[in-house]
């Protein structure tokens, strides 16, 4: 049995659907209810993606309770609207985000090396105050990162998110790196030792190239949430346009007072395209980075 | 003996190189994550209350004592514990029964799990307009979302007015939260459901158990750090729920939670005193829920 908590959910369990077996009257019926049930939680839990998604193709004018229908006439007549609100934020969020997940990886993957391999005296304490840094209320922390922003002339830069991000970001990378890190044998960096290796080198020539899902978890975990970040945004940004992201946007454009639905929706979708890509193609690596936060399987 | 020379060198080696390379992180986790809890604790026990204020005094716990009985206050708090309790038990038990579908292996079930974690992938500001459409409180004839969908199910009577009337906009706001985060709860269930080892099952059944007492007897008790880990998740989220409301309803009074109330008392009002008071209380719920748990995952870490 893996100890993994990611492998030990995506392990292939014996399925009774497929089996050659004749299955009684009573397991008959149990398959039958199984999958009735799911695909009942299948369609609630979709109801308000698909929602989301063909609402974007109806145009300008939505009404309200014809919402739920497909689109009469398919079109993208939203989405240059859309786009011309969302585009420069989308981009400028892409620019603080791959900068930030990147400087967030290489600082979880030196920190997880140390914390798993060389340890040091109360290294076990400092790991354990990091982790409560991860479950705080950004609110706690929220004034005197303003202030300090300000103070050091960050204030009006984009880089004010970056630094919130990486700094916000240590505890998770560093968790999940260390525990990326404990699963290797401890015997690889007792024969890099005897070689002579130094804890640098060992970490260079030996850790680093084992370590590419560990970075892919924390880049795609990183970049996700940074993305997706709102109260960061718009406390650090103090909701100005010219600092305007991804969120801040979008938020700008739904909640305002003039009600344009298809345009809303539009850009909503088109917010959120990164993250659902991402989660399409690298789910596996997703779901390894939030597990992680729940510290123990 | 060579070895053991290098072994102990090593040894020195590590203890302080280590700690060499983790410093940079351990400063900045003390600067920004303890000394600024620190510095939001000293805003809080002063006068600075507006912009105005330059030179702040200490005032005690004035501003905390204010908070009780500021009426907006006490009103969001109230709304978040009812959040709390609703989201909590919608989201155990809609992820532990999806979790009971799927842990025995059924064909298709990558499927089911992927879009069952779909939501988690999206932020709140984007699915705010959709549960926004969803929740539409229009009754009979013009119903929109969950309430037409009822309509045609013949279950006109369940239709509800949502997040619009007081009664219950806090209950429907748990609605949108317990569809984003059910599919953690299964991922967290069914990683508890197969690290069990077969043989506990096998010798249950070959005792002549039944599948309902080997569920009840043998698997749920094994559940048990399972359904702690789930329940802290849970609280700490649900303490800090923010997106969500901002998204689906924005700064209004009917939903407020306390997160919204400090970003607005800071932002709006620029009241620091009072929004690093609130921000204080969040972080207290946050810490009675999360300081047992990070005690108990470093104890039985000492076992492994």
């Amino acid at each position: 049995m893996s100890s993994d908590i990611v492998d030990r959910i995506t392990a292939h369990v014996p399925s009774h659907g497929g089996s050659n077996k004749k299955l009684t009257g009573v397991a008959q019926f149990w398959l039958v209810f199984r999958y009735i049930s799911l695909f009942i939680i299948l369609a609630m839990i979709i109801l308000p993606i698909y929602v989301l998604v063909i609402n974007s193709f109806k145009g300008p004018t939505v009404y309200l309770p014809d919402a739920l229908n497909l689109p009469k006439h398919w079109t993208l007549s939203t989405w240059p609207a859309a786009w011309a609100a969302l585009g420069v934020p989308m981009m400028r969020t892409l620019f603080f985000v791959v900068q930030s997940s990147i400087i967030s990886a290489i600082i979880g993957s030196i920190n997880g090396y140390v914390l798993a391999k060389w340890r040091f005296r109360g290294s076990k304490m400092v790991f354990t105050l990091f982790l409560f840094g991860m479950f705080i209320p950004y609110q706690a922390i929220m004034i005197p990162l303003v202030q300090f922003n300000r103070a050091v002339g960050l204030t009006g830069s984009i880089y004010v998110l970056v630094l919130a991000h990486v700094v916000y970001g240590i505890p998770i990378c560093t968790l999940i790196f260390r525990n990326y890190y404990a699963a290797i044998p401890d015997e690889i960096i007792e024969a890099g030792r005897v070689d002579g290796a130094s804890m640098v080198r060992i970490y260079r020539s030996i850790m680093l190239p084992l370590s590419i899902p560990g970075f892919v978890v924390v880049l795609i975990w990183q970049f996700t949430s940074a993305w997706n970040d709102f109260l960061f945004a718009i406390f650090l940004t103090g909701g100005s346009p010219s600092l305007a992201v991804a969120t801040t946007a979008l938020n700008f454009i739904t909640g305002g007072m003039q009600i344009n639905y298809g345009v809303n929706m539009t850009a909503s979708f088109m917010a959120s395209i990164p993250t659902l890509l991402v989660y399409m193609f690298l789910g596996r690596y997703f779901l390894r980075g939030l597990l992680s936060g729940s510290l123990k399987g | 003996m060579s070895k053991g020379k290098s072994k102990a060198h090593g040894g020195i080696t590590s203890r302080w190189g280590g700690f060499f390379f983790v410093l940079p992180s351990i400063i900045a986790v003390a600067i920004f994550v303890y000394g600024m809890i620190a510095w939001t604790l000293n805003i809080s026990l002063s006068n600075k209350n507006s912009s105005a204020v330059h030179n702040p005094k200490f005032v005690g716990i004035a501003n905390f004592t204010g908070l009780i009985h500021d009426e907006r206050f006490t009103h969001a708090f109230g709304n978040l514990i009812k959040f709390t309790v609703v989201f909590i038990a919608g989201t155990l038990i809609s992820g532990f029964i999806m979790a009971l579908l799927l842990e025995k292996g059924i064909k298709g079930e990558g499927v089911f799990r992927s879009v069952y974690l779909y939501p988690m992938a999206i932020s709140f500001i984007a699915m705010g307009t959709v549960w926004n459409w969803l929740m539409n409180s229009t009754h009979g004839e013009g119903a929109a979302g969950i309430n037409l969908i009822l309509a045609k199910l013949h279950l006109s009577f369940l239709q509800s007015d949502w997040y619009v009337s007081p009664k219950s906009s806090m209950y429907a706001m748990a609605l949108p939260a317990i569809w984003q985060m059910s599919g953690y709860v299964l991922a967290l269930f069914l990683a508890g459901f197969r690290g069990i080892p077969d043989d506990l099952r096998e010798a249950a059944r070959v005792d002549g158990a039944s599948e309902a007492k080997i569920y009840r007897y043998v698997l749920f008790p094994q559940l048990s750090p399972t359904f702690l880990t789930v329940l802290i998740i849970l609280g700490h989220i649900s303490m800090k729920v923010f997106d969500l409301i901002i998204g689906i309803s924005g700064k209004t009074y009917i939903t407020d939670v306390l997160a919204v109330y400090m970003w607005q008392v800071t932002f709006d009002f620029t009241n620091y005193a009072k929004g690093a008071a609130i921000a204080m209380v969040i972080l207290l719920m946050v810490a009675i829920v999360v300081i047992p748990y990070l005690r108990y995952v470093n104890k039985s870490e000492e076992y492994n």
